[in-house]
């Protein structure tokens, strides 16, 4: 692929991490299209973003309202297709109220809006947005939110856990990996530490943490940029995706 | 016909509701040490139009299914009347 990736950033009203991704498309070399949540058709993109914010102030649950939005129709099909689609922190919220990902996400335990770095353990590698990192390492990214807390029953929490869709849980670097994060690194609740799944086919994933905060070294942190180019390589080893373009 | 809903949204029981849970330590601290349990919810006062009981009843059931309630972690239940009560009567 000579050209870098395009990736839609859907904005819906109340959005607020679309520009922060779009300044990370640039640092990436990608070509990234802002769109409006009322658009019904992507601009062929390679890729799909969900990024954080509060869509629709948050009203009756996050994610509700926008979940509706004629964009988001796009981004299922988009998504059922293999396409590659990342949402963070509200965005990851609007996938679960689609029924893209499983669970909800409730209110943080201590009711706080948390807003701080945050180390997290891989769990899984490989797929379009993890095959940069290593299961087992520990990345630090910013969190920022007040409903980040996992919550799905324990069939579903069995089910993930067994077919290998959790991708990333809070926890201090010292813990061991395997096995549940340790309770003094999870900043919200979440079950079993849970801070980002995929989906079945692992095209999708849903995170709290925001990588497109931590692209650069002065603002504190840069593993986000080595989460987002798994893109990159991902694309090139799947030509069929240009194919496929919605 | 004109019909009124009270919607009750609830966290599905056994879900952990730390609202609930500070408003009920609220209360003890006041002194009411009786209190053993708050849960958190929401309510929605609707206000819309069907042509019966039955109809009203199914539009509510499909609003709180699609939209209303989070079937994941929520429940939810209503007590629904007509806006006014003798035009049910006169109608059924």
């Amino acid at each position: 692929m000579s050209r870098g990736p395009r990736v839609a950033v859907i904005v819906f009203p109340g959005t607020w991490s679309d520009r922060d991704f779009a300044h990370a498309a640039t640092l990436l070399g990608w070509e990234a299209t802002l769109v409006w949540h009322t658009d019904t058709e992507l601009p062929a993109p390679d890729a799909v973003v969900l990024p954080g914010g509060f869509a629709h102030g948050d009203h009756l649950r996050t994610g509700a309202i926008a979940r509706f939005s004629p964009a988001m129709r796009a981004v299922e099909a988009f998504a059922a297709a293999g396409g590659p689609v990342l949402g963070s922190c509200n965005g990851f919220q609007i996938l679960t109220e689609a029924g893209i990902l499983p669970g909800a996400l409730l209110r943080n335990d201590h009711l706080e809006f948390r807003c701080d770095w945050q180390s997290l353990r891989v769990e899984i590698a490989g797929g379009p947005w993890l095959g940069e990192l290593e299961p087992g390492e520990s990345i630090r990214l910013p969190i920022s939110h007040g409903e980040g807390r996992y919550y799905a029953d324990a069939a579903v929490l069995d089910e993930l856990e067994r077919n290998g869709r959790v991708a990333l849980r809070y926890a201090e670097p010292s813990d061991a990996a395997g096995g549940e994060g340790n309770a003094a690194g999870n900043p919200n609740g979440s079950l079993r530490s849970i801070a980002g799944i995929v989906n079945e086919r692992g095209n999708v994933l849903g995170l709290m943490p925001h990588p497109e905060r931590a692209m650069e070294d002065e603002v504190g942190g840069s593993d986000g940029i080595r989460l987002l180019r798994s893109l990159d390589r991902w694309l090139v080893a799947q030509p069929a995706v240009a194919e496929r373009r919605l | 016909m004109h019909w009124l809903a009270e919607v009750h949204v609830r966290l599905r029981p056994g879900i952990a509701d730390p609202e609930g849970q500070t408003i009920a330590g609220g209360l003890r601290s006041l002194g009411y040490d009786s209190v053993v349990e708050v849960r958190a919810g929401k309510l929605l006062r609707l206000s819309f139009e069907a042509p019966d009981r039955g109809a009203a009843e199914a539009a509510l059931g499909e609003m709180c299914a699609r939209l209303l309630a989070n079937p994941v972690m929520e429940t939810a239940d209503w007590e629904l009347r007509p806006a006014d009560e003798a035009t049910e009567e006169g109608s059924a």
